[in-house]
């Protein structure tokens, strides 16, 4: 018996408070910021799932357009239906993540590039972002003055009152261990140490098909194949 | 008196915002790219207004961009969120003050889900005990940071020392505010003045003397995007979107840029020294840039604080030509320094973004 990803939408609360009847206006699209870099129609998202054709969701699930939004939620502010394209992408996307029809698409295989980088630094650190780890080579456009900071990161926090990764509050402090582990825990308990491990699974069986080398290295051939290819057919023009 | 036209056009658009004692939850991306701001947002705060704001060392990230990345399933953010709860109740407080829009953007959305989803709140409370034994309260009131500068900008006005006016000429400055997407795109009613029509930062800059400017792009995404930006292959994106606006807000001449989200002030600031890179272009005048800033920022520099202190020298962007404007008692010659005054090397110059004083004139009275 085949899976039924509508059924399996509905499951998502994002998605049945982002869904609740879409008239095809298009407002969304005309309001979208990927719309107008992307090839991408938050309106087709909509109408696609409301169908509720089986063989059509699963080619969203497996290929590169629910991965073109930003997630900044614009359409939200201006349907006439109140319905949230954004949101239904959120479920799309967690579904394709769950399925692994994530690394069906160029665009999908990008997640084990994210679960990688925000997603290993969420618990190692404690932060989402984290400057140490964000190099010049990887973001050249942080600019001179970015690479001047990291040369006197503790006079300049001094400057600015306060000690960088001492133990008080404080701007990039050092998260207390305790706090690593309650976080870590939450994770082991909510499924999202079982996500990023089916991640890497999923990607290594991709890697495995695609022929490209695979280990934990950031730089191993699979990564860095997701991290910098771009085909060219995604966006306008 | 029964409110009607305008009044009552706004009514629901009015918000409560917590005047003192608050709990304070800090920003991945600020902490990282303008750690001074979240320094500054307490000095007013603490030491100018004499507010009480608590905070924990041990808060986390609220695992916001990795939610937005959807590698963090929502069951798990609605943890972690609920865990900070649990560190501000314990801390005795109920007003939840949050330095970041997707933070705060996420936590409202949670509250949401709670209400329409009971069984949802009633997971998360099970999952938050089972991992960590804690237990928590909602906040009575949640405000994202700049709701609050907001709500205490005539305090903030009183105790001026300069205003947003071109001291020269005598006219307001001409700013461009932009509002995160996550403060009111998702839920209008949670944010001051709405989604189309925030007021937000509009109000702070009026009480401070400037004038806002409206270009067609305003309510445009900086460009973030979330994997838009983090991953290489799509950071074409974000550029682009920033730059739309850039080319948009250009022909109105603003002055500078106020931000109420971690990543605009961010994208706002480096892209344009991108574009400078990439196309020779520049936005502002003789050939800097448009300053960007966080409303703390703008704030503590018309209340004087020393810009070096409250971290402009990590701009990019420099702020420098808004300063020489408003007529600001600065010393250039200070940027550079550590917290004991030891001379710091100077940052490489862009190839054709100028920064610091370069192609400034310098009032008389600043040259000694």
């Amino acid at each position: 018996m085949p899976v039924d990803y509508y059924q399996e939408l509905t499951s998502d609360v994002r998605f049945t408070e982002g869904l609740t009847g879409c008239l095809n206006c298009g407002t969304c699209t005309a309001i979208c910021p990927a719309a107008e870099f992307y090839n991408y129609d938050p309106r087709i998202i909509a109408e696609t799932v409301q169908s509720r054709d089986n063989d059509r969701i699963y080619e969203l699930l497996a290929g590169d357009t629910i991965w073109y939004c930003g997630e900044c939620m614009s359409c939200k502010t201006r349907c006439p239906r109140n319905n949230a394209p954004g949101l239904i992408i959120m479920a799309l996307r967690a579904l394709s993540m769950r399925t692994g029809l994530f690394t069906e698409s160029e665009k999908g295989r990008q997640q084990l590039m994210v679960k990688r980088s925000i997603g290993e630094w969420i618990l190692k650190y404690g932060y989402c972002l984290y400057r140490e780890e964000m190099t010049m080579e990887d973001h050249p456009e942080q600019g001179p003055t970015w690479e001047w900071q990291n040369k006197h990161l503790e006079p300049l926090f001094e400057r600015f009152g306060v000690k960088y990764r001492g133990d008080q509050p404080g701007p990039l402090r050092k998260i207390p261990e305790e706090a690593l582990g309650e976080l870590r825990r939450i994770f082991e308990v909510t499924g999202a140490t079982e996500l990023y491990e089916f991640i890497e699974e999923q990607s290594a069986r991709k890697a495995a098909e695609m022929g490209l080398d695979f280990d934990k290295r950031l730089n191993c051939g699979y990564m860095h194949e997701i991290y910098n290819h771009d085909s060219g057919i995604h966006t306008r023009d | 008196m029964k409110p009607e036209g305008k009044k009552l056009l706004w009514q629901e658009y009015q918000k409560e915002i917590a005047t003192d004692n608050f709990f304070y939850v800090r920003s991945c991306v600020r902490q990282n790219f303008f750690p001074a701001a979240e320094q500054t947002f307490l000095r007013i705060l603490r030491d100018t207004l004499g507010k009480n704001v608590k905070e924990n060392p041990a808060h986390t990230t609220c695992t916001g961009i990795g939610y937005h990345c959807d590698i963090v399933p929502f069951s798990t953010t609605m943890a972690v969120v609920a865990r900070q709860f649990s560190l501000m109740s314990e801390a005795g407080c109920e007003n939840l003050a949050v330095s970041c829009i997707t933070s705060f953007g996420l936590y409202t959305e949670i509250l949401e889900t709670w209400k329409h989803f009971p069984e949802t709140e009633k997971q998360t409370r099970e999952n938050l005990f089972k991992a960590t034994g804690r237990e928590f309260k909602i906040p009575g009131n949640l405000a994202h940071a700049s709701d609050i500068i907001y709500k205490l900008r005539y305090e903030i006005a009183a105790k001026a020392k300069y205003s947003l006016v071109n001291g020269a000429t005598g006219d307001p400055l001409r700013v461009v505010e932009h509002i995160g997407c996550h403060y009111s795109k998702m839920f209008p009613h949670k944010g001051v003045g709405g989604a189309e029509y925030p007021y937000v930062l509009t109000g702070l800059v009026e009480a401070l003397g400037g004038k806002i400017i409206d270009y067609p792009e305003r309510r445009h995404c900086c460009g973030f995007g979330f994997r838009q930006y983090i991953v290489r292959a799509n950071r074409g994106y974000s550029l682009s979107c920033s730059k739309k606006k850039f080319d948009s807000m250009e022909p109105y001449k603003p002055d500078l840029i106020i931000t109420n989200c971690p990543g605009c002030p961010y994208f706002l600031d480096r892209w344009q020294y991108v574009v400078s890179e990439m196309e020779g272009k520049t936005y502002g005048e003789n050939g800097h840039g448009i300053p960007v800033f966080t409303y703390e920022e703008l704030a503590g520099l018309v209340l004087g604080y020393d810009p070096w202190d409250i971290g402009l020298q990590t701009h990019q962007v420099s702020a420098e030509p808004m300063m020489v404007k408003m007529g600001i008692d600065f010393d250039p010659s200070k940027k550079y320094l550590g917290r004991n005054g030891k001379q710091m090397e100077r940052p490489a110059k862009p190839d054709n973004l100028k920064i610091d004083m370069d192609s400034l004139c310098m009032p008389v009275e600043m040259k000694g």
